[in-house]
């Protein structure tokens, strides 16, 4: 990857991007949608765009998903 | 930036079952049911801080009780918003959600009892590695780089730089930044977002990058 890659992808936004608190809002919805093996970045392209984006949601994610994993 | 929806889902026994024993008129079942949740949400805590440790200052005793707290602050909303419960998925999952959103506000609080850097540090000389550039090596990547140190200088708002430069320069969590600055974590973000944005339409402008598109879909 070249610098001008690197630059291009770290100045990159989505418009889908839904932002932090819509996808906090139905984050609940989506972790329960991605353990019953139903693609959630279909039905919420907004919410997987900016779980892409967003270190501090995609940690959320992760941990919500990592905790009814293990219940 | 678009909106996302919440779907209708059949409420499931077990969390209709959560929601009959929080919302039972007896105190005695009614409290029984809390101790059971809070018990759930403590354990769910300390997986969760443990599962965070490497990437925070925050250790030790103080990160159990950092979970403690979180999973007390998350039983008083979630029995404050039980109400609000509307079932479009499993009770203990939107539960959980709680659990998540209070570890992260209170990580961010606690990053700044011992700050590994200091806000306005503006460690503009880390940058390159950051974004995996060497700019010794290619005189163009150098030019770029000097580039974008100007149109954060010159073109974006005072609160953008502020925010773009401890965010992205010096690498402050995005939570911490947050909770010193006293805004919700979507303001820092659509912050960030947007002078992204500006940043990249300035560098397409002079001609620093090829593409003329704005944005990736």
């Amino acid at each position: 990857m070249s610098d001008q890659d690197r630059l291009n992808r770290f100045l990159s936004t989505d418009p889908r991007d839904v932002g932090c608190d819509e996808a906090m809002a139905v984050l609940h919805i989506y972790v329960d949608l991605t353990v019953d093996g139903v693609d959630a970045s279909e039905r919420y392209p907004g919410v997987a765009a900016h779980l892409l984006a967003c270190g501090p949601c995609a940690d959320d994610f992760a941990g919500l998903l990592a905790a009814v994993a293990g219940d | 930036m678009e909106c996302a929806r919440p779907t209708e889902r059949e409420l499931d026994a077990e969390s209709a079952d959560w929601l009959r024993r929080l919302s039972a008129g007896g105190r005695l079942h009614r409290h029984e049911a809390e101790g059971e949740l809070h018990a759930r949400l403590v354990r769910i805590a300390l997986a969760e801080v443990r599962r965070r440790s490497a990437g925070t200052p925050v250790g030790g005793p103080e990160l159990d009780d950092l979970a403690h707290q979180a999973a007390a602050d998350a039983m008083l909303a979630i029995l404050a918003k039980l109400a609000g419960f509307r079932g479009e998925s499993r009770f203990m999952t939107w539960a959980y959600r709680f659990v998540m959103l209070e570890v992260s506000s209170k990580l961010g609080r606690h990053y700044w009892r011992d700050p590994p850097v200091a806000l306005d540090a503006g460690q503009w000389e880390r940058l390159p590695d950051r974004l995996g550039i060497d700019p010794q090596q290619h005189a163009e990547s150098a030019a770029i780089l000097a580039e974008v140190r100007r149109v954060v200088d010159d073109e974006l708002t005072a609160h953008q730089r502020r925010v773009f430069t401890a965010i992205v320069v010096d690498q402050i969590p995005l939570d911490a930044l947050a909770a010193r600055l006293g805004l919700q974590r979507n303001a820092i973000y659509k912050v960030v977002f947007d002078a992204r944005r500006k940043i990249r339409r300035a560098l397409a402008a002079n001609g620093y990058l090829d593409e003329p598109g704005l944005e990736r879909r």
